[in-house]
């Protein structure tokens, strides 16, 4: 630096390696969204109408494979666990295997869509679980993960039963109370951890999974106070909403009890589409995927993160709520403990199967209540207790978050897996 | 020791990143490595420290041929590589790091710390490199742990020791005690490869230099036989324009008054420490100093991304003192941030999204709550195209450009608005010429339009050559105001070592 | 050349996060001092003494300690309010952790002694207290050393609890099948719980190569690695027993393990039978903690381990393998939670019920953040964790009108404050949850 014409010094540049484009990096991954032309007019449609850039073949033949490769896996599962094969191993012990496995199969796809009845129950049993995997989603898409959602549910589904034993009005007051109160708890359950992350940079994963277990405590506490207790009872079961706070059939008219169906199917569709509006078209699902993307962008962009982190979990946990509500309100219509049965847990799962996204979520939610249907007619009508289900999910969420493994086994060509959400506990 | 590298080349898709380079060092000699970015430099030390694989080419040590597979091997090899960005471990001590991966232990598997301590210790003292064993790494200065991880390297006997752009984070002080310690390992018998842009450096300490452009060997020369101008040109492939061409400035009213700020760092330390100074319409400020003296700190204070612990910011009149960072965006103040894939965008958004990132709350990207993203799509093409940011489409995500053209993005972005003061953090860092010359042209543009600009940069190059009005930082605070004709590189070298021309 | 550049000199700085904090501290050290004051002196006023039995019951030897509840609780209010007193001051420094645990420990005691006063009964086995939280602490200190091998080398596992129930069932099974009358291969008792317990580990061990393979190699997020590995592991656990252990029972009753007293050390009088005599995998737990210790500390294994957790591109460059140890300290990780596992059924009941460790898991976790990732922390948290569980049972027989559920959401809340910052600063290490990418 021992210039002293200030004109003739070069200005070169300090290296940095962001000039190379991203793609010609090595080992950045397997091929990304951007997808050639040969997806052309449909793909453009969607993107359009989703505002979602997506690669079709990635959207729909990996589920597909991994839905197919998961229940071959369980009929593997139902065989060797079968004793009979195990102390007498020949044609007959296989065959009974087997015919055990077709009769299993077959009574999982008709348990869920193979009647009036049956389609109900999915139905039923998918409104739910839509609700409970938007709560996920939603977080996902604003960068936190919300495992949360099982004691949200808890929580909005207390408020709920209370609002529906607690008070007496027309049900055009008493249901849409109900509802708020779900949501509301749900929301606060949610928004705790939220204000955490947002004030003191506690990570949400551990404070949600935290406040699950305390919900769980307090679930139980609750339904022993005076306040919930159904009156007369002496285990822990809370007073039943009344008729004017339940979420009516849909089918009430067809006066058969067997169509449970109720209107928390509309509920959650509604809910679907409020959040795809919200996340795609509004100001403040742009905020959230930009904090969700880059908390450091967004601050920069004036965006508030503390806010938006509380409100997205708050939102999350209202989705929760409203899940519970369905629950309540539409099914259950009074508390037990651990009433939401893993909900919470399948919640995630099913987010990540539709990707986060609202309308894979809706999908994802038809599938999960038509194995949960499905799984009861099956451990009915065969040995094959319920749990299998759980199993299947499990392994299908595997197969999306590692395509690769798909790849693998069929040879074909995948996009990338769900990769990172999180970025560890610290902040 | 002798180590030749014989037609190494290296593809990867799209990018031919070395193309038959040659290139050969010997004990006792200093060789300067001189290339603009992504000329293939780290590249080509990648393959030599075996991280990465070449396609075609050799590795020969001591006129036999090396196959390197991993690091453990060039280490085995006697080659030492000092990385740009230190590899050590914050948490762990000295001994730990500089041990790390050839720990003397017993039969165990049990780490004999004291002889650790006791090697680092004779190393240090044989070759100069002062440092205390036990500290732990992130208390020390960066001058200091640049020590560590040259004893690191000279811990496991290298012959041959590679420093990629060892400079970048010293002070001039530190830069001075570092060359006397490259010449005095170079005495002691080492070969060192000396990785830099810095023209003035690469002249001073080598004793041959080989220059490197888009992937080949074009030049080896020495300090002798060139000059700054002929190595850039050499570096660059044509003969550089090194001057912006600019009119003498209008300075009108005050957009920007600071007085008497004082913002604390992480750690509560004052990192600007009463500053005060005053930008104007019509004229471009430049805030020079080595990194580390409180311009980060500064410019957060500015833009409403840390709270300033007493003192005051004006904007147009208006107080912004603590402002959000979206009210002082309000005031008509364009923000270029210093790292621009961490602040300035969102690399998972596409380039329409990410045109609005501070804009998007607003008419005409939103009606309330709603999002209009037709007019975004209108006002990010139209950007796209007056910018001059190659880009396949508008709906591309970020990452997909290169870095001058995410940095044309923000310029667009920012400039692209009515501002009245554009604060500038390192605009040109890690850009190729073409790039860094049209923003310099654009910053010029915005002054001459009437805005004023205050640009904080750690390259003295482009503050000299920008700037009507040059302000040194040292330490946190304001330690000389020049004027832009009358500026020196010694004088302004001296200030931001904290010392004074005498 | 120049002098030494001098090396930064950091003082005590406070800065004002950490004044504020400490300001809470002192203001809730009052705060307890006057809800004991109020709860437990004033309540306890007129209720007599309590009687602390340190003493098994069939060794009566050593003299119980009783004392008067209200008295004690008056001292320790008052100790409280100077403590308070003293925070509000000047704080205590580098011993703030120790203060406050000092404080709970006060605050416990005062408790105690209120809850067995206002009992009909007026004492309380406290040896027994304390051994029944040694035995409750061990799933927990095993969870959490499970999670320390894994997080040391920045792999997050959200599947402890999937590897502990999974542990439980393998356990019980296998140890089961070792004493069917007919089977071809028949061990006695512990050998058939130790087999048990082996098998537990190597069904760990899979599960966690589970979770390294996915989260290593195919990169995918490790928290949804690990939920899915336990909603699996919850279902085919449950479908297995569905499916096999009700229709037949013998498949479920694995070896028990007796608690083995320790010779000499085993008959010290109150510190004997809480330690040492106990069953063979709480004496396991408590070596593995030390043996953890050391090797993360003195060995090489243990540098480098830490270094590919702290920064893993630094290890890589200087020649550790970054995807090998993360794969082996995973798995290592995965055969202790096996153990752990195999603690809920062979080590205790004999017997695997759906979903039996029942978030268990989720303790250890938080065990581990209390902790600090260190495996004595670790130790010290399942302790605590285990005290509350203890104290929960114990206060159904004292008949507190505290309900138990509260008791049970203690090592939650612990763990909010602490991951909140609000008990000194949790720094899990640097590279935790994020994949290494070799270039």
């Amino acid at each position: 630096m021992s210039d002293d014409t200030r004109g003739e010094v070069p200005q070169l540049p300090e290296p940095a390696d962001d000039n190379v484009p991203a793609e010609t990096l090595p080992g950045t991954g397997d091929g990304g969204s951007g997808g050639g032309d040969e997806q052309g007019n449909g793909r453009k449609f969607f993107e359009d109408l989703t505002g979602v850039n997506v690669d079709w073949r990635n959207a729909l033949l990996v589920p597909i494979l991994a839905i197919i490769t998961a229940l071959i896996a369980s009929a593997f599962v139902i065989l060797i666990s079968d004793l009979d094969v195990w102390s007498n191993f020949g044609t007959e012990s296989l065959s009974n295997a087997f015919s055990e496995i077709r009769r299993a199969f077959v009574a999982l796809f008709e348990g869920s869509l193979g009647s009036g009845r049956a389609l109900s129950e999915t139905l039923t049993n998918s409104s739910t679980l839509i609700l409970a995997g938007l709560s996920v989603a939603v977080g996902f898409r604003a960068g936190l993960f919300n495992i949360g959602t099982e004691g949200q549910i808890l929580a909005g589904g207390m408020a709920a039963v209370w609002a529906g034993f607690a008070f007496d009005f027309p049900v055009f007051i008493h249901l849409p109370l109900v509802i708020i109160a779900g949501a509301i708890g749900g929301a606060v359950w949610g928004g705790i951890p939220g204000l955490l992350r947002a004030k003191t940079g506690a990570h949400e994963v551990i404070t949600t999974i935290m406040m699950n277990q305390i919900a769980i405590l307090l679930v139980l506490y609750l339904l022993d106070t005076q306040l919930f207790q159904l009156a007369g009872r002496d285990d822990p079961v809370s007073k039943t909403i009344k008729e004017s706070g339940r979420l009516p059939r849909l089918v009430g008219f067809l006066d058969n009890s067997d169509y449970r169906v109720h209107a928390g199917l509309i509920l959650a569709l509604l809910a679907a589409a409020a959040v795809y509006w919200l996340l795609f078209r509004s100001t403040i699902g742009y905020e959230y995927r930009a904090v969700g993307a880059n908390p450091d962008a967004a601050r920069y962009g004036g965006m508030s993160v503390t806010r938006i982190y509380i409100s997205v979990m708050s939102v999350a946990g209202a989705l929760g709520g409203l899940a519970a509500v369905d629950l309540m309100s539409g099914v259950l219509h009074r508390a037990s403990p651990g009433f939401s049965g893993g909900l919470g847990f399948e919640a995630i799962a099913l987010a990540l199967l539709g990707r986060s996204h609202p309308g894979g979520v809706v999908v994802a939610g038809l599938l999960f209540g038509a194995l949960r249907t499905g799984g009861q007619e099956m451990q009915v009508a065969t040995d094959v207790p319920i749990d299998l289900i759980l199993v299947v999910q499990a392994l299908v969420v595997g197969f999306i978050a590692a395509p690769a493994l798909i790849r693998a086994i069929y040879r074909v060509r995948t996009g990338e897996g769900t990769g990172q959400v999180t970025r560890g506990w610290a902040t | 020791m002798e180590l030749e590298l014989r037609g190494i080349t290296k593809q990867f898709p799209g990018v031919l990143a070395n193309d038959h380079v040659d290139l050969s060092v010997r004990s006792g000699e200093i060789l300067g490595l001189l290339g603009e970015n992504g000329a293939g430099k780290t590249t080509l030390m990648n393959i030599l420290y075996g991280l990465y694989s070449a396609d075609e080419g050799e590795i020969v040590v001591n006129g036999e041929v090396a196959h390197f597979t991993s690091p453990g091997d060039a280490i085995a090899a006697g080659i030492g590589m000092v990385h740009q960005h230190f590899m050590l471990v914050p948490v762990f001590t000295v001994t730990e790091n500089v041990v790390l991966g050839v720990e003397p232990t017993n039969s165990w598997g049990v780490i004999d710390i004291k002889e650790a301590r006791r090697e680092v210790s004779e190393i240090s003292a044989k070759y100069g490199l002062e440092v205390d064993p036990t500290r732990l790494i992130e208390d020390l200065p960066v001058g200091v742990q640049q020590r560590v991880e040259i004893i690191k390297v000279l811990f496991r006997e290298a012959d041959i020791l590679v420093f990629d752009e060892p400079t970048a984070v010293l002070t001039p002080q530190e830069v001075e005690e570092f060359f006397g310690i490259v010449r005095s390992l170079r005495d002691a018998g080492k070969g060192i490869i000396f990785i830099t842009h810095k023209l003035g450096e690469v002249l001073e300490i080598s004793d041959r230099i080989a220059v490197l452009r888009r992937g080949r060997t074009v030049g080896e020369t020495t300090p002798g036989e060139t000059d700054k101008q002929k190595l850039a040109e050499l570096m660059v492939g044509r003969p550089v324009d090194l001057v912006v061409s600019k009119g003498a400035a209008q300075p009108g009213d005050a957009v920007l008054e600071v007085r008497n700020l004082v913002v604390l760092d992480d750690r509560a330390h004052p990192a600007i420490d009463d500053v005060s100074l005053t930008v104007h319409s019509g004229e471009i400020v430049g805030v020079a100093g080595v990194q580390g003296n409180g311009q980060t700190e500064l410019v957060e204070a500015l833009t409403g991304l840390r709270d300033p612990f007493s003192g005051s910011v004006t904007i147009t009149g208006v107080d912004a003192t603590g402002a959000t960072p979206r009210k002082i965006h309000e005031l008509s103040v364009a923000h270029v941030p210093e790292d621009r894939q961490r602040s300035g965008l969102v690399m998972a958004f596409t380039v329409a999204e990410n045109m609005v990132l501070d804009t998007y709350h607003r008419a005409p990207f939103s009606r309330g709550i709603v999002m209009d993203w037709d007019e975004t799509r209108r006002t990010a093409t139209r950007l796209v195209e007056e910018y001059d940011v190659r880009t396949p489409s508008i709906e591309v995500e970020m990452g997909n450009l290169s870095g001058g053209n995410q940095q044309k993005v923000i310029v667009a972005r920012e400039f692209s608005r009515d501002v009245k003061l554009v604060i500038a953090s390192q605009p040109t860092r890690g850009l190729d010429v073409g790039s860094i010359e049209y923003i310099h042209e654009r910053i010029v543009q915005e002054r001459d339009e009437g805005a004023g600009i205050l640009i904080v940069s750690t390259e003295l190059d482009e503050v000299m050559a920008l700037s009507d009005r040059i302000l040194v930082m040292y330490r946190g605070k304001i330690v000389a105001e020049v004027e832009g004709s009358k500026a020196t590189a010694s004088d302004l070298g001296l200030y931001m070592a904290g010392a004074s021309p005498s | 050349m120049t002098a030494v550049a001098p090396t930064i000199e950091l003082e005590e700085i406070r800065t004002p996060q950490e004044i504020k904090r400490s300001r809470y501290l002192g203001i809730t050290y009052i705060a307890m001092a006057i809800f004991v004051l109020w709860a437990f002196a004033f309540g306890s006023v007129g209720n007599g003494s309590a009687t602390f039995g340190l003493a098994r019951p069939t060794d009566p030897s050593f003299p119980d300690f009783t004392f008067n509840a209200a008295f004690v609780a008056f001292i320790v209010a008052a100790v409280l309010a100077s403590m308070g007193g003293v925070q509000l001051a000047r704080g205590f420094g580098k011993r703030s952790n120790l203060v406050l645990a000092f404080g709970f420990i006060l605050f416990t005691f005062a408790f105690l002694g209120w809850a067995t006063a206002q009992s009909g009964l007026g004492s309380f086995s406290m040896v027994g207290m304390f051994e029944t939280t040694i035995v409750r602490s061990v799933p927990i200190t095993l969870g959490a050393l499970a999670g320390v091998l894994c997080e040391r080398v920045a792999i997050i596992n959200i599947a402890i609890e999937g590897m502990l129930l999974g542990g439980a069932f393998v356990a019980v099974l296998v140890a089961s099948l070792l004493r069917t009358e007919d089977a071809s291969l028949y061990f006695g008792a512990p050998m058939a719980g130790w087999i048990g317990v082996a098998a537990a580990m190597a069904t760990g061990a899979v599960l966690s190569w589970v979770l390294a393979v996915f989260s290593v190699r195919y990169r995918v997020d490790q928290i949804i690695v690990g939920v899915v590995i336990n909603i699996f592991v919850l279902g085919l656990t449950s479908f297995l027993t569905v499916r096999l252990l009700v229709t037949n029972p013998d498949l479920n009753s694995g070896a028990i393990f007796k608690s083995v007293k320790i010779w000499v050390v085993g008959d010290i009088p109150v510190i004997g039978p809480i330690f040492f005599n106990q069953t063979a995998i709480v004496y396991l737990t408590f070596i593995l903690v030390a043996a953890l210790t050391f090797a993360l500390f003195r060995t090489r294994w243990g540098l480098r381990s830490r270094a590919v957790g702290e920064h893993p591109q630094a290890a890589d460059t200087v020649g550790v393998n970054v995807y090998r140890f993360r794969y082996l300290n995973v798995m290592m990780g995965g055969m202790v939670a096996g153990i752990g596992g195999a603690w809920f059924t062979v080590g205790t009941v004999g017997r695997f019920d759906e979903n039996m460790t029942n978030g268990k898991g989720f303790i250890g976790l938080a065990a581990m953040i209390f902790g600090r990732w260190h495996p004595v922390g670790a130790m010290s948290a399942g302790l605590v964790f285990g005290f509350a569980d203890a104290l929960r049972q114990k206060l159904g027989i004292l008949q507190t009108p505290i309900p138990s559920e509260f008791l049970g959401m203690l090592p939650f809340l612990a763990t909010i404050l602490v991951v909140a910052g609000l008990v000194g600063k949790a720094r899990p290490p640097a590279a935790d949850g994020q994949p290494y990418i070799k270039e």
